[in-house]
């Protein structure tokens, strides 16, 4: 992260990996590296809080090391377990050994296994830690990451504390399906990423669809951007703006009407009751039949 | 700065944000890092380490506005537009400002804003302020009165229909282009509105100092909005909210349903396999566990007086259906019906509004509520919804008009149901004066809650999800 001296280079190296961050994010992202501090990037879904860490691993060519969150996620699945049957091995091969011996034997980092966590803690070049959905976890299950997120160390008993080689970049992405523990967020540095404006949306397009021309972009952006406005169930994210440009692409349109939006809203949106509301909204006539 | 920052954060706590110590020092230490002269950079930097919570961002951004962003007013800039005699006496002598003065400002706006020029509109909207506010300093009024002045004195409408206009030669004259033609200009407008609102502020602070013009700026947070006397907009705002809330619900009752592997212990069988170790009891057997699916019947005053109120228990209602497969919800005015199906999944909120006006027969009289009437109507037509593992959660400020209270049926529901919960909307304090009658409901239900706001609503989800048992809600 040699180049990372101020906001406006992430922005540009963000930028190459394909990634148009705002002034905003860039200035966070800039912070959380000079802090060393986690990023909480809070969010409707589809607006790039995975991407973001996606990019940031991208544009500084640190491995990803990433997290699914999930309710049941434990210490197992998130930090280390024991390889139980390397253990087992282990005790046969050395039979009529004395236990002392054996005991000091297997608890070692041989018959460990690395969790993403322990994982990015212990790899000797920096990586970019990933925990996704952080929201799905319960409320205990969080307490678990706190450790690694102060202090960037794990606590292992039989093996005493491993602190961290390197530091990693750490993201953490919420729907903000619940409210996250205070002690969770006091750590981090939170980062609101909404749905960006028409210029921005336009942006993204042209730099993920490369194939689209420019006229097209901006009206897409501005169709999504109406549609958003309709208080729907699901609103369009900007993966499904995406997806939506593609499509249009894929079906060789050269002009986005009222007609052609009405017969492709169903990429957009993903509830019968919100296309036809969007329908009746923006008077849109769909085709006969 | 550091005070500056401690002051600030003090704001921030009197508004409602929650600011820790710890917060406070990283925001200090956030500043080392960034330039202090970039009001970008310096607002990431406070935003970021010091709200934890996007609904608090719109009310950070106004004190930030307020306590750090407009003191260094680009005043300096132009002196000689504001704050010098001439400017101060052409407001006060031309207050009334003449017509042919405000055509030139309109038509360099309608240029700015469609060729999207920011700093030219950020310059109007100071010229704007200048001209058509009639800001007089150490006048006691908002800034919502001079906004609103500018804005009528500019006429939105045809500002609209000039930039809808300039946009249409673009070429294509179908339904949509004119339609994302509007949407574009009103974009433009609020752009420029928010410059007018900056530009406000700022003579605000410059006029008060930012800890008077804080004061009087401080809006309730969203989570302490009063749900009865809600606007529309405070509405739209709190809907959001509610989804999560209802997923939390959820999550929280079907999570102690899947906790922990096996019941009670079964004595019987335990014993009975100690016999083959010699009467030691070294093998505990356990009860399968009962699986505790959670039903809510949901029962909602929807009557004149509780209209706001309404919808919000209608949005919960409705949230919880998308989440809850048990879930039946019935309204009632003076007559009750089941609604279950306007909201179930799939529906539009607004259209289950409207269908359940139109379709369901929540009014047998004259359309004022009577809790008698319907609970009765409930118990002959549709007590079969109530079974011993169902949750009844009554929401309504039983204001009954003097008419008959239906306890005995309210006792036969409690007695049925596994808990029977009641949500009234008004602030304790008025219970019980008037018509209201909760005082007679209160003792037949296992929990009474006062939820006015969302905060009280969080609280009461937290203490419905925690509730196992029958009797075992804890009281407020």
């Amino acid at each position: 992260m040699a180049d990372w001296t101020d906001a406006s280079s992430i922005e540009a190296s963000l930028r190459d990996a394909g990634y148009l961050a705002d002034a905003r994010t860039a200035q966070v992202v800039y912070l959380a590296e000079q802090l060393g501090k986690p990023i909480l990037a809070e969010g409707p879904a589809g607006v790039g809080k995975t991407a973001l860490a996606l990019a940031v691993a991208q544009a500084t060519g640190r491995r990803l090391v990433r997290l699914q969150c999930y309710e049941g996620l434990d210490e197992g699945k998130a930090l280390y377990e024991w390889n139980y049957h390397k253990q087992l091995l282990r005790l046969q091969t050395d039979e009529g050994r004395r236990w002392d011996e054996l005991e000091g034997d297997i608890f070692t980092e041989d018959f460990l296994l690395q969790r993403p966590l322990l994982d990015a803690i212990r790899s000797p070049e920096p990586v970019v830690l990933l925990i996704d959905e952080v929201d799905r976890v319960e409320v205990e299950t969080e307490a678990l990451l706190l450790e690694v997120l102060d202090a960037f160390q794990v606590t292992i008993p039989e093996l005493g504390t491993m602190t961290a080689r390197t530091r990693p970049f750490v993201v953490l992405t919420s729907n903000n399906s619940r409210e996250l523990s205070e002690a969770l967020k006091r750590r981090c540095l939170f980062l609101h990423i909404g749905y960006p404006t028409v210029e921005r949306e336009r942006d993204i397009l042209l730099t993920r669809v490369p194939e689209l021309p420019e006229e097209m972009a901006k009206r897409v952006a501005e169709v999504v951007a109406a549609i958003r406005n309709v208080a729907v169930r699901k609103a369009p994210s900007v993966s499904e703006s995406i997806d939506w440009a593609r499509t249009l692409l894929a079906l060789a349109v050269q002009h986005v009407d009222g007609q052609i939006t009405a017969d492709t809203l169903h990429v957009l949106l993903k509830y019968q009751a919100d296309i036809d509301k969007v329908s009746r909204e923006l008077e849109l006539q769909p085709a006969e039949g | 700065m550091l005070i500056g920052l401690t002051d600030f954060a003090d704001e921030l706590r009197e508004i409602g944000i929650p600011v820790s110590m710890v917060e406070v020092l990283d925001a200090a230490d956030a500043l080392r890092h960034v330039d202090l002269g970039d009001r970008v950079a310096v607002h990431a930097a406070l935003a970021a380490t010091m709200v934890k919570n996007a609904r608090h961002q719109d009310a950070f951004d106004l004190a930030y506005d307020v306590f750090f962003g407009l003191r260094p007013a680009p005043v300096a800039s132009q002196p000689s537009d504001i704050g010098s005699p001439t400017a101060q006496t052409q407001q006060a002598s031309g207050g009334g400002a003449n017509p042919s003065d405000i055509s030139d400002l309109f038509e360099a706006l309608v240029g700015a804003l469609a060729a999207g020029d920011q700093s030219a509109v950020s310059a109007l909207a100071r010229q704007a302020v200048d001209r058509l506010s009639g800001f007089q300093p150490g006048r006691p009024v908002g800034g919502r009165y001079y906004l609103y002045r500018v804005m009528h004195r500019l006429d939105v409408d045809r500002l609209r229909g000039r930039l809808v206009e300039g946009m249409a030669d673009v070429g294509d004259d179908d339904d949509l282009a004119g339609r994302l033609a509007v949407e574009t200009a009103n974009r433009q407008i609020e752009r420029f509105r928010s410059q007018v609102e900056a530009e406000i502020l700022r003579r605000l602070v410059d006029d008060r100092g930012p800890e008077a013009v804080s004061q009087t700026l401080r809006q309730p947070l969203v989570e302490d909005l009063d749900l009865m006397h809600a606007t529309r907009e405070e509405l739209a705002q709190i809907s959001h909210r509610i989804a999560p809330l209802a997923r939390k619900l959820a999550s929280r009752m079907s999570a102690r349903r899947r906790r922990g592997h096996h019941g009670r212990l079964d004595v019987r069988r335990t014993i009975r396999r100690s016999l083959a170790h010699g009467g030691a009891l070294v093998d505990p057997q356990w009860k399968p566990r009962r699986i505790n699916k959670p039903e809510l019947v949901l029962l909602c005053d929807v009557s004149g007086s509780m209209a706001t109120f309404a919808r919000f228990t209608m949005q919960l209602t409705y949230a919880i259906g998308h989440q809850f497969s048990n879930v039946r919800a019935f309204s009632f005015i003076d007559g009750i019906d089941e609604v279950t199906r306007f909201f179930g999944p799939g529906e539009d909120f607004d259209d289950a509004m409207l269908r359940m006006a139109q379709e369901a027969s929540l009014i047998r009289q004259d359309g004022h509520s009577d809790y008698g009437a319907a609970l009765k109507r409930f118990c002959d037509e549709f007590f079969d919804a109530v079974t011993p593992r169902s949750t009844v959660i009554v929401t309504g400020d039983a204001r009954n008009n003097y008419r008959s209270t239906g306890e005995d049926v309210l006792a036969r529901i409690g007695d049925r149901a596994r808990a029977l919960l009641w949500i009234n909307p008004e602030a304790k304090r008025y219970w019980d004066t008037g018509d209201s009658v909760m005082s007679r409901y209160s003792p037949l239900c296992d929990g009474v809650f006062e939820v006015r706001t969302l905060r009280q609503l969080e609280r009461f989800v937290e203490r419905v999800a925690l509730s196992r048992v029958k009797g075992l809600v804890p009281q407020p």
